[in-house]
């Protein structure tokens, strides 16, 4: 019965593709999309790329002044603050999350009693790091009387506040992104999965040991999950946002050492109407996110191992 | 995909003993005991770490129920005696009671789940099914978008949306949802779609079904689970989302609950963490909710396509 089906489908399907296509199908179910496209996504990035040319207010309307914002940017002595800051919350934070992932994936992937509670617990903070709530119950932890502190009192430790202070405010921001470690976890464990158990019965044949399996079945295997979550967190780190915010009180301090980019670049646009600035400051965080995720790609060839 | 849901049921297929079946009896019980005193210690291991994780939401749960005044003395998790006027506090320190604003917060969040969930599938079975010039230019596009930060476009929606005088309504971010602007949902049901046998629908198309009548009745059942990780992923970004409630909800009225939190942090300041504590905990329920609920969508879903 399902072979005549089949059958039938694929002469159909033949049929289908001699005639000239879903054309007006595709233009009605696409219909959403493009308008989305057009209105909401492209129009908005072309009338960005031509504000960054112009001094804007919101108020008044704009004049084009040319490269002037971009100009103003490298001699803007916050916007080099908040690059410095951006650059070492995002290559701190992401290689020890995806370290913790990693070490945690290794651990929990022997189809052990409990995964799926382990799993749950460890992912948990993914889901609501990115909340406001969670931020505000960071600037609590680590004030100057918060649980931090209590507990490093507990020790005979004196603390600080660390949220104050500007040597460590932007460390309690990288915990934080390192605490949501759990996201790339999850990925890594449906990576293990899927290398394949004969590769290890295989190796333990030859007389491979534990650790030499490791370096030479586990590691190259997971190469291309390692290149993935890296490629994602670094995206997802150069646009965090709300922690730096509400930690910093939406100012960036103290003495701007939580001014992540992206809270600049908000301050900018709608907090003092430098709407053109601002804009320039959009395509400059999309070019330097897209030259990254360049590199990573090109520098990929060297150390990602592809299977076939 | 069930292999990620079992992963529990492996142990028992891994065979215990030596692949020589030489060892000696009292050898084998010596390896057995050494193996449970391990696992134990890993068991052990990974719970005190998953309390580390999350002692800080535990700690975070327990001073919501204590006096402002205990909050800072005791680090402890158990509350001496409970004490709920922290939320009766809470809910009405602000200018509006608090369940105005989680209402503000379920509407928006309930507009994006039902926008993404019809114009996401709407554009994903066009690409996954329908045959039309520029398919493939306009899937490129269409992945292009998923990694466009929102910073690019920000400025001109706000000059946009002001124009249309749609500051302080809920459409500057339930609209886009209608207009398929994740395209991350779209590659999810794009990736889904495919995975359904094409039989089905050429075999309904044999008895005359038009693709309106294919799409409603034949994909989005089968699609379940992938609208199901849709869904629970719209629901949880849109509730932590805060960067663009922030930019176009500035009155009160229409403040949603991580608007709401943050006024709240920065008109009481560090005087009442206890009520501040109370309505974060409130903040975070339906998220737990979520995951409590929707864990096996979760996983699968960051499983298969990398998502937070």
């Amino acid at each position: 019965m399902s072979s005549v089906i089949q059958e039938v489908a694929s002469t159909r399907r033949a049929a289908g593709e001699r005639r000239k296509g879903d054309g007006r199908m595709a233009a009605l179910f696409l219909a959403p999309w493009f308008a989305g496209l057009f209105l909401i996504t492209a129009g908005p990035m072309a009338a960005s790329l031509y504000l960054s040319f112009t001094d804007y207010d919101l108020l008044s309307s704009p004049t084009w002044v040319g490269l002037d914002n971009y100009v103003r940017m490298f001699e803007d002595p916050r916007l080099i603050q908040s690059l410095k800051v951006t650059f070492t919350y995002v290559f701190v934070s992401v290689p020890l999350q995806l370290a913790a992932a990693l070490a945690l994936a290794l651990v929990l992937d022997k189809g052990m009693r409990g995964l799926a509670v382990y799993r749950s617990v460890y992912y948990l903070p993914s889901l609501l790091g990115g909340s406001v709530a969670i931020a505000i119950l960071w600037r609590q932890i680590f004030g100057a009387d918060g649980l931090v502190n209590q507990v490093l009192a507990f020790f005979g430790i004196e603390g600080t506040g660390w949220v104050s202070h500007p040597d460590y405010a932007l460390n309690t921001l990288i915990i934080l992104n390192v605490w949501t470690f759990g996201a790339p976890m999850v990925i890594f464990l449906a990576g293990l999965r899927q290398i394949p158990r004969m590769y290890y019965e295989a190796a333990s044949i030859d007389g491979a040991g534990r650790l030499r399996q490791f370096w030479s079945i586990t590691v190259p295997m997971l190469t291309p999950i390692v290149f993935f979550n890296l490629v994602l967190q670094l995206i997802n780190a150069f646009q965090n946002f709300t922690q730096a915010f509400v930690v910093s009180g939406g100012n960036g301090g103290p003495a701007d050492s939580t001014l992540l980019y992206t809270l600049y670049l908000y301050r900018k646009g709608f907090a003092d109407l430098d709407m053109g600035y601002a804009s320039a400051m959009a395509w400059f965080l999309l070019l330097i996110i897209g030259g990254m995720t360049l590199v990573n790609f090109l520098a990929s060839k060297y150390w990602v191992h592809y299977d076939d | 995909m069930t292999d990620l849901a079992t992963p529990s049921k492996v142990t028992f297929a891994e065979p215990a003993s030596s692949p020589e079946g030489r060892a000696s009896r009292a050898g084998r019980t010596v390896r057995r005991v050494r193996s449970t005193v391990a696992s134990g210690l890993k068991h052990a291991g990974l719970v005190a770490f998953g309390f580390v994780m999350l002692y800080p939401l535990l700690w975070m749960l327990a001073s919501s129920v204590k006096p402002n005044a205990l909050i800072f003395r005791e680090p402890g998790l158990i509350p001496t005696d409970v004490d709920l006027s922290n939320y009766t506090d809470g809910w009405s320190a602000l200018l509006h009671p608090f369940s105005r604003y989680l209402l503000n917060s379920a509407i928006v969040v309930l507009g994006c789940v039902l926008g993404n969930l019809v114009s996401c599938s709407l554009a994903a079975y066009a690409f996954a099914r329908l045959k039309f010039r520029g398919r493939n230019f306009w899937f490129a596009i269409m992945l292009m978008t998923i990694m466009l930060p929102i910073h690019v476009i920000i400025v001109p929606q706000y000059v946009m949306f002001s124009t249309l005088e749609w500051i302080n309504t809920f459409l500057p971010l339930i609209v886009p949802k209608l207009l398929a602007t994740d395209a991350f949902f779209i590659f999810l049901m794009v990736q889904f779609f495919r995975g359904i046998p094409r039989e089905l629908d050429e075999a309904a198309r044999i008895d005359g079904a038009g693709h309106l009548r294919i799409y409603w009745q034949i994909m989005m059942p089968l699609a379940v689970p992938a609208l199901a990780t849709t869904a629970i992923f719209t629901f949880i970004w849109a509730w932590n989302d805060f960067f663009s409630q922030l930019i176009f909800l500035t009155k009160p009225d229409m403040y949603t609950v991580p608007i709401a939190l943050r006024t709240f942090v920065d008109s009481t300041g560090e005087s009442s963490w206890g009520a501040l504590f109370a309505m974060s905990i409130v903040s975070l329920i339906p998220v737990f909710l979520v995951f409590l609920f929707g864990q096996k969508y979760l996983v699968k879903g960051i499983a298969t396509t990398g998502i937070k």
